[in-house]
């Protein structure tokens, strides 16, 4: 059996001789930081594969997907790299889901502040259907600050990641509502509500009697990116309403549709859903 | 999903073809996502004969009887012109640089629709013959570096492949029909052009017009154009006689290192690829014996040589197929703004598109001011390669300033079109709109345009979420 003292200089040692050779990079733990969940960051232009029989085409092939793929291995395990940059890339999915909005974001980007019924972040990820309610707090503060009536609500929600919320925001809200105001339509006072899930939107719609609710919202993460957000968006809602009548903008982070490109692209679904009079697969049809 | 009929005209210095195809697009995205129109299907149609081209003297194309080669195989395809929604007419090689070209492409006018280009340039000839002979696709579909030589009458156009990309290009003035011959025993030369002549000397045999000069001084010039040939695609040591005979316009590339396959195509191909028991001077030309000099060459026998679907037609089946591409899927535009045709770009380098963002409205007004005096067109488009995750306040720096520059240099009633590579465009359209400008605007994205190049961009698609666009290096008339 090894001691703890020896289990330690091993450790010790092997981390000084990887972080020497300059091979790991030790992944920066500190929140709100860009994520390197790029894994073209992660594994690094340095291939682990060694000695590849086209190192181009791997090259190639590499900045075709996500996955972790040409990393080689050692013996039938992953690379000491692989394995710290997917555990890293694991916790910071998890970070996404389980942290909170910064509130001097939302501050910043001077936005109302509501919550669902959950009431806490563990309540909010094993009760979905209280995160589709609004707490009587919330409704209230609805009512009282937010234009009636508008055309088109947007709001934005934490969902299941909040990292979402915090790299897209803002860059997505300026596009979107001088976009549809330009169009002419009476855009509803925006607000950020925490532990929301998609189907709160309903509600919404139904308090403040708005046409069209666009709901900006964290995706659940992934190992590829903890950025991603969606915009479901839903003619003349009701609480119950089927989920089949949204239309869905998914995939909306900075190596996927980008924001401000996003906020465009939904300015003319908005349209086309208040002209037609129908969303989600009403749409399509 | 949609289709368009596309048309390819090829008007070459030995020969003139006609292909018609069918290009198809769909959305490729997801149902939850942002669309994606991308091209699905290509099929071609219809190939005309490979007819020779009318020539009214050695180097004067005859428009008239060309224009009639087109109307014969428009109608023998059963299509009239107004069928057509885009292609390309292409003049290449030695025909190009005729006097004439732009007449021909008047006579032609009638034929194209309304968005039929008129199109050539040795670079994009290469690339376009390389796509027509099935060197590209090779390349994307074996993931490999590919080169493909089309070796036509008059100039041999290069291209290097990497998985799809293109890589460079070179132009040669190697040809089969460089020197032309009376038949018989003992041939005599009627034509010899100028780079045949500088192979002549450097293979030390005489060759003029008029002379009788045997099969076996033919193959010792053909050696020379061989050699030259294998040094310009890297497999050999350069030719002293590369620079003499790089065709007038041409990149000059080298490779790093050789190509993993080697991809011929043009009229001499099927002389490389298949040599016939027929005599060699059954065209009245060197083009049999280039071939034959090709495939036995010293340097071409130990390379891994694959065969293309097209030989003769690769440039008329690029032409047709492959110079049209599509924009982005979400892009801006003012109603009834398309087609246009040939609008030259003055392209933004990085540096100095960060400067118009950061205010510096004289940069862009200056250059604008210079680009079209410079040019012919009254009016041009703004090529920028664009951001790669902006906020809005900073496309509304952009778009403020360049409608600022445009509008106040332009004449009135000229749009104002932005071509940006990253996927901006609609975000972009928006900030444009903004600026209140009451012209007509329009932000493509997703295209790649370099200085000096020519942009066609046809009329929307799948329900106005793309536009054809065609990028022209070159143009006549």
């Amino acid at each position: 059996m090894l001691d703890e003292k020896l289990i330690a200089l091993i450790t010790e040692e092997v981390v000084r001789q990887l972080t020497a050779n300059g091979r790991v990079v030790l992944p920066d733990r500190s929140p709100g930081q860009e994520s390197s969940a790029d894994p073209q960051n992660v594994v690094g232009s340095d291939r682990l594969l060694e000695d590849p029989l086209d190192p181009e085409a791997l090259e190639r092939m590499k900045k075709r997907t996500t996955a972790r793929i040409g990393v080689g291995k050692a013996g039938a395990r992953l690379k000491t790299q692989t394995m710290l940059s997917l555990r890293a890339d694991h916790a910071r999915a998890q970070d996404s889901v389980f942290a909170d909005v910064d509130p001097a974001f939302i501050e910043k980007l001077g936005l109302l502040s509501i919550e669902s019924q959950a009431g806490d972040r563990n309540t909010h990820i094993t009760r979905p259907d209280l995160g589709r309610k609004i707490c009587p707090k919330g409704v209230e503060a609805l009512r009282q600050h937010c234009e009636m009536s508008p055309d088109v609500q947007i709001y934005a929600s934490d969902g299941l990641s909040s990292a979402a919320i915090e790299a897209n925001l803002e860059k997505i809200l300026p596009v979107l509502t001088e976009g549809l105001q330009a169009k002419g339509l009476k855009v509803g006072t925006p607000f950020y509500m925490r532990f929301g899930r998609v189907a709160a939107e309903d509600q919404v719609a139904e308090v403040l009697g708005a046409k069209v609710v666009c709901v900006l919202i964290g995706e659940r993460p992934g190992l590829a990116t903890a950025e991603s957000m969606s915009a479901y968006i839903v003619y003349n809602a009701y609480v119950g309403i089927p989920e089949a009548k949204r239309t869905v903008v998914s995939n909306i982070h900075k190596d996927g549709l980008t924001a401000v490109e996003a906020g465009a692209y939904i300015t003319e679904v908005i349209q086309q859903i208040l002209d037609r009079k129908a969303s989600g697969v009403d749409l399509v049809k | 999903m949609a289709q368009i009929l596309s048309v390819g005209i090829d008007i070459g210095t030995s020969t003139t073809q006609v292909v018609f195809s069918r290009i198809e697009m769909d959305n490729t995205a997801g149902y939850f996502t942002a669309p994606r129109i991308a091209i699905t299907d290509k099929e071609i149609l219809y190939k005309s004969k490979v007819y020779f081209t009318p020539l009214k003297t050695q180097t004067l194309i005859d428009a008239d009887a060309v224009r009639d080669i087109v109307a014969q195989e428009f109608r023998s395809a059963g299509y009239s012109p107004a069928d057509t929604q885009t292609g390309a007419v292409i003049i290449t090689g030695e025909s190009a640089r005729k006097e004439n070209a732009a007449s021909v492409l008047q006579a032609l006018s009638d034929f194209a629709g309304e968005f039929v280009v008129s199109t050539a340039g040795p670079d994009l000839e290469s690339i376009i013959a390389g796509k027509g002979s099935g060197a590209w696709q090779y390349s994307i579909d074996n993931d490999c570096t590919v080169v493909n030589l089309d070796i036509g009458g008059g100039t041999s156009n290069i291209v290097f492949f990497n998985a799809g990309d293109t890589q460079g290009k070179i132009c040669l003035d190697v040809g089969g029909r460089l020197i032309r011959l009376d038949g018989g025993d003992s041939p005599r030369i009627t034509y010899v052009s100028y780079a045949a002549a500088a192979a002549a000397k450097l293979a030390g045999v005489r060759a003029e017009a008029g002379q009788t000069i045997s099969r076996s001084d033919l193959r010792r010039i053909c050696d020379v154009f061989a050699d030259c040939l294998a040094g310009a695609v890297g497999i050999a040591p350069k030719s002293p006689l590369q620079d003499q005979i790089l065709t007038p316009g041409s990149d000059v590339y080298a490779p790093a290192r050789p190509s993993r396959r080697i991809c011929f195509s043009g009229g001499v191909a099927d002389c490389i690829y298949s040599q016939s028991g027929e005599d060699d001077l059954r065209y009245g030309d060197i083009g049999p014996i280039l071939g034959r000099a090709i495939a036995e060459n010293r340097y071409f026998k130990d390379q891994k040589i694959i065969q293309g679907g097209e030989t003769i037609r690769a440039t008329v089946v690029g032409a047709g197929t492959y110079a049209t591409n599509l924009s982005g899927s979400t892009i801006f535009y003012s109603e009834g703004i398309f087609p246009v045709k040939n609008v030259p770009a003055l392209k933004l380098t990085k540096d100095e598109q960060w400067a118009v963002i950061g205010g510096d409205a004289q940069l862009l007004a200056d250059k604008i001011r210079w680009f079209l005096q410079q040019s012919d067109s009254p009016r041009m488009l703004l090529a920028l390669q664009g951001l790669p995750d902006p906020d809005f306040a900073t496309l509304k720096k952009l778009a403020a300033a360049i409608v600022g520059a445009l509008d106040a240099s332009l004449a009135p009633g000229e749009p104002i079109i932005v071509v940006v590579e990253r996927d901006i465009a609609k975000a972009l359209g928006i900030a444009l709109q903004q600026t209140g400008c009451q012209r007509k605007m329009a932000s493509i994205d997703s295209v790649k345009i370099e200085a000096g190049d020519y942009v066609d961009i046809g009329r929307p698609l799948m329900d106005g979420l793309v536009v054809p666009v065609v990028v022209k290096t070159l143009l006549f008339g």
